[in-house]
């Protein structure tokens, strides 16, 4: 079982940054819902998919990974492995896969409904298990699939061959998007999305920035919760207004010297990994309580794209952190320690993705030599919470604790 | 001036009592560890041991994974910077501590004055661990301290491949059954555990002098097959079970001093 009940908290502002992103992040899924009951064509769609194509087009989607995150957040992670699990799928697939292929069985899940797709939008520069995971809920619902080919970028800088390959793939599939569901392209309205994506982005970008301040004005499981906005609705006028928002209140924040990290700020660290969700208290309260801020993290800056015509949009869609190579991958995160001040890095390696953590080990033993920090590791897993051990990931952040304590030269 | 050090692991709990920050006045194993009665009788034990009494021990650090559930204690640190420390008070050489115990296994890198400055565990897996060795143990019927004079009389030690415990726990009865000699089979167990801790210990840096700590080290045949793992040789005190309970006591009488110096 994950965690259990939470403290009841006062309402938020409704002029904040948090009701503002809440309410967008909640209003995508009815949206979605809404257009569903209308009649209109709704799409499931993967996180690093352009979202520029279906809001340009008009269209209605949702999100898998979010869901598969909201549920396994709100408790429902194992009940719905389970059910996975008992159509025939592997523990060792990826538990968000393992969710979403339940809840096209189950049709339901308290923690986080959805109305099931007219078609799907995959695209795997995020990972490649989600193609399988996509195909067999196109097969099984008889639903067309639509798939955007980014390999995984051996390269440094994305060359043009790659954006080419990767244009030709984008106009296709606004065509076949066209073609189903009716639904026409407008440049206008692109261009439109596209600077409203950007101004999200580059608010998003810079609040996230805003760490780089002594102490940090904000505690970065924040972002783990506001990102759901960048994955979802970025490309959205109320998206761009509230995340200048947040950045705006971050910069008072600072100005004030007040934070959202209610603690002593003691050690700064950078979070490696997707957040793991069903134990998302313990590990951010593990945290806290030893004055611990988690500062960054690659997982949130991966959904600000900043990009100025549609080949750069191609390019920026090859350039995210699973899709790019160790050493680019490495150097964005080396970046991010040096801007934020980062004292140690805490490594999630996540039992759901094989990919990420399996270059995490060597890329963040380079990233520790060269910002001379240490980093520790604890197993865990993004949805299913099966997969984490409290007392060993207690014992892992106290280690790193007591390292970054030596480091200021109190334990010798 | 006594400090205490208790380490209260997943089947042990440990203590040792420290007179003036230097000498060791007692030291208490018991095989009962966090949850059960044995941190108090390891307590029980090490103030008879040393002929001290409660009201003498100025100050208390607890580690292991009963660390924050003992009522005792004044302070609790990590069993990762308490093995450090004290492999280190044993051994000043020292830069890499191996350390398995009951449930889990580590590597610590240490610098010159003795202090950890990277890890790595094990993953939520019980092979490589005392407990694997356990369990083993059971399947041939041994107590746990027999092991490693079986493992010695071995030549060929069994390649026992799975690195799931209770798969290799089939592995060992198939070669049973398919006549695999007795100290054969033990050495491959062994072997198999310290396959496991090495892969670690690599991960994070093998820096000589090496040294092994936790109650798995007590098996010299787990020792053996590290030292041809690593090709290294590896250091090794009688005290290894204790050393997180060292570790734990001089960071007691450090909190004493900077009690005592922030009074002056």
């Amino acid at each position: 079982m994950g965690e259990e009940g939470k403290k009841s908290r006062p309402a938020p502002d409704p002029n904040s940054a948090k009701f503002k992103l809440g309410r967008i992040a909640a209003k995508a899924y009815t949206d979605a819902a809404e257009a569903k009951a209308r009649g209109e064509m709704v799409g499931w769609c993967a996180s690093n998919f352009p979202v520029e194509i279906p809001e340009t087009l008009g269209l209605y989607v949702c999100y898998p990974e979010n869901q598969a995150a909201g549920i396994a957040a709100r408790g429902g992670g194992e009940r719905m492995c389970s059910i996975s699990e008992g159509e025939g799928y592997s523990n060792d697939i990826c538990a968000y896969a393992r969710i979403s292929l339940a809840y096209m069985k189950a049709k339901e899940a308290p923690e986080q409904d959805m109305p099931l797709p007219d078609f799907v939008l995959c695209c795997n520069n995020i990972c490649n298990c989600m193609i399988k995971w996509y195909e067999n809920i196109a097969k099984e619902l008889d639903i067309p699939m639509i798939l955007i080919d980014i390999p995984f970028n051996p390269d440094y800088e994305v060359s043009d061959a790659q954006v080419e390959y990767i244009k030709a793939q984008f106009w296709d599939a606004i065509h076949q998007l066209e073609d189903y569901t009716g639904k026409k392209w407008s440049e206008e309205r692109f261009r439109e999305v596209m600077e409203t994506s950007g101004r999200s982005s580059r608010a998003w970008i810079d609040a996230t920035s805003q760490a780089k301040h002594i102490p940090s004005p904000f505690n970065g499981f924040d972002l783990l919760n506001h990102m759901a906005v960048m994955v979802t609705a970025r490309g959205k006028e109320e998206a761009a207004e509230a995340m200048e928002t947040l950045l705006k209140e971050y910069r008072e924040n600072h100005e004030k010297g007040i934070s959202t990290f209610r603690a002593e700020e003691k050690y700064r660290i950078m979070f490696e990994g997707i957040a793991c969700w069903p134990w998302l208290r313990v590990t951010s309260q593990g945290l806290k309580s030893r004055g611990i801020n988690m500062v960054t993290t690659i997982y949130a800056d991966a959904f600000g794209y900043i990009y100025e015509d549609f080949d750069g949009m191609c390019r920026a869609y090859a350039d995210v952190p699973n899709a790019m190579n160790l050493e680019h991958a490495r150097d964005k995160r080396i970046r991010l320690c040096r801007d934020n001040h980062v004292e140690g890095i805490l490594v999630h390696t996540n039992r759901s993705c094989k990919l990420w953590s399996g270059f995490m080990p060597e890329m963040s033993r380079q990233i520790g030599e060269a910002c001379g920090i240490p980093v520790a590791s604890f197993d865990g897993d993004q949805a299913d919470p099966r997969n984490f051990s409290e007392a060993q990931y207690d014992t892992r952040v106290q280690g790193l604790m007591e390292i970054m304590e030596g480091n200021k030269g109190g334990a010798e | 001036m006594y400090t205490l050090g208790i380490d209260i692991g997943s089947a042990t709990s440990k203590c040792i009592l420290l007179r003036d920050g230097k000498k060791i006045a007692g030291s208490s194993v018991v095989a009962a560890g966090t949850g059960t009665d044995g941190p108090e009788q390891a307590l029980k034990m090490v103030l008879e041991a040393a002929g001290a009494d409660r009201k003498d021990i100025l100050y208390v650090i607890a580690t292991g994974y009963g660390r924050k559930k003992f009522q005792g204690a004044d302070g609790e640190m990590s069993e990762l910077s308490c093995h450090a420390r004290g492999v280190h008070f044993v051994f000043p050489d020292v830069r890499t501590v191996i350390d398995i115990g009951g449930q889990d296994a580590k590597v610590l890198a240490l610098n010159e004055k003795g202090r950890m400055m990277n890890f790595a565990m094990n993953d939520k897996c019980a092979a490589g661990t005392g407990r694997f060795l356990e369990v083993m143990a059971g399947i041939l019927k041994m107590d746990i301290s027999e092991l490693e004079r079986e493992a010695e009389k071995s030549a060929d030690p069994a390649s026992i491949s799975s690195t799931c415990t209770v798969f290799a726990e089939s592995e060992v009865i198939s070669q049973l059954s398919a006549g695999t000699a007795l100290p054969d089979l033990v050495a491959g167990i062994c072997q198999s555990v310290a396959v496991r801790a090495a892969a670690l210990a690599r991960r994070v840096g093998v820096r000589e002098a090496v040294c092994m700590s936790g109650g798995v080290a007590k098996n010299a045949g787990v020792r053996t097959a590290m030292e041809k793992e690593l090709g290294v040789k590896i250091l090794f005190s009688d005290m290894a079970q204790l050393m997180g309970a060292l570790g734990a006591s001089l960071y007691a009488y450090d909190a004493v001093r900077d009690r005592e110096t922030s009074v002056q």
